[in-house]
């Protein structure tokens, strides 16, 4: 796999200053436009039934990734929901790995045995994908757990739906966190829809981040579409965690562009909505950014777009061309054991 | 030798796992301070420390998950339930994170966890805490189900399940917490998925696994006074199942009876069953027959319990059902 595929996160987040460096902003910029382009291919070609099963995409949350990326180490661990295409891309897992996943092809990042929701990076530390609302809540708590039991001085970075605070996985895991001083940073990406259900049709309480302070967790609210709010929230929660002060909750305000999956005909919002969240879109913001600072021009920032275009054009040609598993996979990796007796008949 | 209780099997075979390698730790309702509630782990905190034996409040889904979470990241967590019967508030993580995260993440991840603690019924506690699952977890691939039925086994099969790399569920009983049995000083270690035959015979087969051993045992007490020689096999494993053990007796006694106190559907006795017919079936001499817990749930009245649940005689009208003697 070409190296120059992959993304590599900043190593000079900030400056003396404590200012964030040009190879920070380039870093998001080409990131989110990554992770927005790749996105934008896996719906075409999920309609082109290429890309089969449950697919949820992130178009307009790449700022909640992005941002997240920067502020933490590479030591640090992520679980996540199943709208998960875009962590490992931030991360550096390369293009050619995630979209032969959404294939189901045997050189996916989970070999063609997880898809869409079950995206896997051991190599970047991404745990996961995983498809039951709110199950990773208390996983992460658990990752943070071992973290702190082994003394790492590493966190774990939980992300969530607005949906999965409903669930009592959710509630029972930020208490047990709380009580413990877990080194995990919870994460509600709010875009405002649980499928097709609003945040004020679910509940009385609107401002998910409110839910953290029934533990005593700090919790705040995050403009999602910023990703420098992003990442400045998630670096102080990772600070505290590292301090062995516990979890934070931060509720990433944020709007998915598309529907909850590709079978979404989205009647539950008008388009003037969609339209208005539009003009707060989290790649332009960085862009004009970058321009205001002079940090690259015009021309740069084309050449980083048509280079974004091409990873996303060579994953696709990768994927095409990759092999599905071999049938016999079906009985690998479901134990560890080696010469598990599976019942054949 | 030595005779200790079941529950102080468990207890050494945790604790010397504990000793052994620091990422083993127990976690559960009252594991710690209060001694275990079933003082399966009493002086542990003692011995460990608040950092290894943790309380956890009564939130079984959100302790099972981290356990995960823990065993993803490195760790090998013991998970105990006050009883599995509670466990159904946290098999979300038990059947869809513990049990797929290797295949889901095509074997990046691991989770070698043991979920423990008591099943079945222990008593007259009513309808909610008289269950048994072994037959509903060991339908999950991914999954090992192990169910001793005496302390030397109780032992060995738990520490090889906490070095297992694989999601073990674990069950005991109340009602077998203070059983004592002989377990020698030193170590030893007892393969999961191996049956036992514990007692030789020659009529009939009796097959059977934890708590309800007993009742196959005391059947072939009883059916040995009336000149029936029976053979007992313990499954000790109910995922994977000793299916060859099975059929190897079979094909000498040509007769089988299966003794299991879970309900009737779909349970590991029908599973037995089957193979039985189809590994065995110029060999039987009697169609396989079962006694489990009736098709109804165990309420509290002594009568409705006497009615229910799986005894001598019904199993001794079975054994001579195979051998037509009735």
């Amino acid at each position: 796999m070409s190296m120059e595929l992959v993304l590599t996160p900043p190593t000079n987040v900030v400056d003396a200053e404590g200012n964030f460096t040009k190879d920070t902003y380039m870093y998001w910029y080409e990131s989110m436009y990554l992770m927005r382009k790749f996105e934008e291919k896996a719906g075409q070609l999920y309609g082109q039934q290429k890309i089969r099963g449950f697919c949820h995409l992130y178009i307009g949350q790449e700022a909640c990734a992005a941002g997240a990326v920067t502020a933490l180490t590479r030591n640090d661990k992520w679980i996540a929901a199943y709208r998960d295409h875009a962590y490992p891309l931030g991360l550096g897992t390369s293009a050619r790995a995630i979209m032969a996943e959404l294939y189901g092809k045997a050189t996916g990042c989970s070999k063609g045995k997880g898809g869409s929701m079950h995206m896997f990076d051991k190599n970047v530390n991404f745990m996961g994908g995983h498809g039951i609302v709110g199950a990773q809540v208390p996983m992460g708590a658990g990752i943070a757990f071992a973290e702190k039991y082994n003394k790492t001085g590493n966190v774990c970075i939980c992300y969530m739906g607005d949906g999965a605070v409903r669930q009592g996985a959710f509630h029972e895991a930020l208490n047990m966190a709380m009580t413990w001083k877990l080194p995990v940073i919870f994460v509600i990406e709010n875009n405002g829809y649980a499928m097709g259900t609003s945040i004020q049709r679910a509940s009385n309480v609107t401002d998910l981040y409110i839910l953290g302070e029934a533990y005593e967790m700090p919790s705040m609210p995050v403009d999602g579409m910023d990703v420098e709010a992003v990442h400045h929230a998630v670096a102080k929660a990772a600070e505290r965690a590292r301090a062995g002060e516990g979890p934070t909750l931060l509720e990433f305000r944020t709007y998915r562009y598309r529907g909850h999956s590709m079978s979404d005909p989205q009647k539950y919002r008008t388009k003037e909505e969609v339209e208005a969240y539009k003009k707060l879109d989290p790649v332009e913001q960085v862009r004009a950014t970058i321009l205001r600072k002079g940090l690259a021009t015009e021309e740069e920032l084309s050449a980083i777009n048509a280079r974004v275009k091409a990873i996303v054009e060579d994953s696709v040609q990768f994927a095409e061309e990759s092999p599905f598993p071999d049938p016999s996979e079906a009985f690998t990796d479901v134990y560890v054991q080696p010469d598990y007796p599976f019942i054949m008949d | 030798m030595r005779v200790i209780q079941f529950r102080e099997a468990l207890r050494e075979a945790m604790s010397e796992e504990m000793r052994r390698d620091p990422r083993v730790f127990l976690m559960g309702e009252e594991v710690a301070e209060y001694n275990g509630a079933y003082k399966v782990s009493q002086g542990m905190l003692d011995e460990f420390g608040p950092e290894r034996v943790i309380d956890t409040p009564i939130s079984e889904l959100g302790f099972a998950g981290i356990g995960v979470g823990a065993a993803i990241n490195g760790l090998r967590p013991i998970i105990e339930f006050m009883t599995f019967n509670f466990s159904l508030v946290a098999i979300d993580q038990v059947v869809n994170s513990a049990a797929k995260i290797l295949p889901m993440s095509a074997g990046q991840y691991g989770c070698p966890i043991v979920f423990r603690g008591p099943t079945g019924n222990a008593g007259q506690l009513g309808a909610q805490h008289s269950q048994n699952f072994e037959n509903w977890y060991a339908n999950t691939p991914g999954l090992k189900v192990v169910v001793p039925s005496n302390p030397y086994d109780a032992k060995g099969l738990l520490k090889s399940a906490i070095r297992d790399d694989d999601p073990v569920i674990f069950m005991e009983s109340e009602l077998m917490y203070s059983d004592k049995g002989e377990v020698p000083e030193s170590e030893y270690l007892i393969p999961i998925g191996q049956a036992k035959t514990v007692r030789e015979g020659t009529d009939v087969t009796l097959v059977s696994f934890g708590k309800m051993m007993k009742v196959a045992l005391n059947a072939a007490d009883e059916a040995a006074k009336e000149g029936i020689s029976a053979e007992v096999i313990d499954l000790r494993t109910v995922r994977p199942i000793d299916y060859a053990a099975v059929v190897n007796s079979v094909k000498k006694t040509n007769r089988l009876v299966i003794i299991e106190e879970a309900w009737p559907l779909a349970s590991i006795s029908t599973d037995v069953g089957f193979q039985v017919q189809r590994m065995a079936f110029d060999y039987l001499d009697a169609p396989v027959l079962r006694v489990n817990s009736m098709d109804v749930p165990l309420n509290y009245a002594p009568t409705l319990i006497e009615a229910v649940l799986p005894n001598v005689k019904r199993t001794m009208q079975a054994i001579k059902s195979v051998l037509y003697r009735n």
